[in-house]
């Protein structure tokens, strides 16, 4: 069981990952570099001159991508680990989980680990104000845990005592509030934030639904080769 | 017990030990590429915490 688990999950995430990352690269990276031009103070937002929307990012930087792909692979397993795990968990319970159902699988959890948190906390481009790092990753995990366990509520539970708690727990975290600056002094433009912001969970979303559909796929095509009769 | 409940509760018991370690696993390794503030850490995945929506500096 654990190893049909590993397996699934870890190349699931892996080629989710590749894919995110490449995605990642194409759409996000652009922004990003743009932005750090700010962050590092060679571009001025509201100076004395208006500046163009269209500068030079310099060449591609390999190692500092091949890094990123890197990452976005191990993050990537990682949901992946989970995602198999909570599937063998329903599966356990009596429920089938398909290849197509892998794809809900997939958006509940973007929902719980990119769209949550982003509620409060927008993917945030280098460069802009922001609460110290250590309350808003506080919660941040807490948003994703208590969102996570709600999608499973409704998802599974049989009574108004399992969805009213899902309620609760989806809201709590918006209603407490994430963490926020103390004062407005990011030196980034908006337009260039809300690209950005835009770009992260829209790659965010293509990536988790074919992570999905992968891990369901892999998870039960892991299972009928475990379960067919070895040919002699 | 019927035979389904019966299936079902030993379904239950054995998948549960592999997946509450994998998901244990699994998150170790979110938590360590997404939100560990070392700095060789954070540098090397830099890109990955920005465009992923984790929160980073």
């Amino acid at each position: 069981m654990f190893s049909r688990i590993l397996t699934s999950g870890l190349i699931a995430g892996a080629a989710a990952g590749l894919i995110a990352a490449l995605l990642q690269l194409y759409f996000v990276q652009p922004v990003l570099l743009h932005a750090e031009l700010y962050e590092s103070g060679q571009l001025i937002h509201f100076g004395a001159e208006a500046v163009s929307a269209h500068p030079e990012t310099g060449a591609i930087d390999w190692t500092r991508d091949l890094l990123s792909v890197l990452f976005t692979m191990l993050v990537y397993a990682g949901y992946g680990l989970m995602l198999v795990a909570l599937m063998s968990l329903a599966e356990g319970n009596g429920h089938e989980v398909t290849a197509r159902q892998g794809l809900i699988w997939g958006l509940a959890g973007y929902v719980t680990m990119q769209l949550a948190p982003a509620f409060g906390l927008a993917p945030e481009v280098p460069g802009v104000a922001a609460a110290d790092v250590q309350l808003r990753a506080f919660w941040w995990l807490g948003t994703a845990l208590a969102t996570g366990v709600a999608l499973w509520l409704i998802a599974f539970g049989r009574n108004w005592a399992a969805w009213g708690a899902a309620i609760i727990l989806i809201l709590a975290p918006h209603l407490i509030g994430a963490p926020q600056p103390d004062a407005f002094e990011g030196t980034v433009p908006p337009e260039l934030s809300a690209e950005f912001a835009g770009r992260a969970l829209g790659t965010g979303l293509m990536a988790w639904t074919l992570l999905g559909l992968f891990s369901a796929w892999l998870w039960q095509r892991a299972g009928q080769t475990q379960a067919a009769p070895a040919h002699a | 017990m019927s035979a389904r409940t019966a299936q079902i509760s030993a379904g239950r018991q054995s998948a549960l030990l592999p997946a509450v370690l994998a998901l244990a696993i699994g998150f170790g390794m979110v938590f360590v590429a997404g939100l560990v503030q070392a700095e060789t850490l954070h540098d090397a995945a830099h890109d990955t915490r920005h465009a992923t929506g984790f929160p980073c500096h």
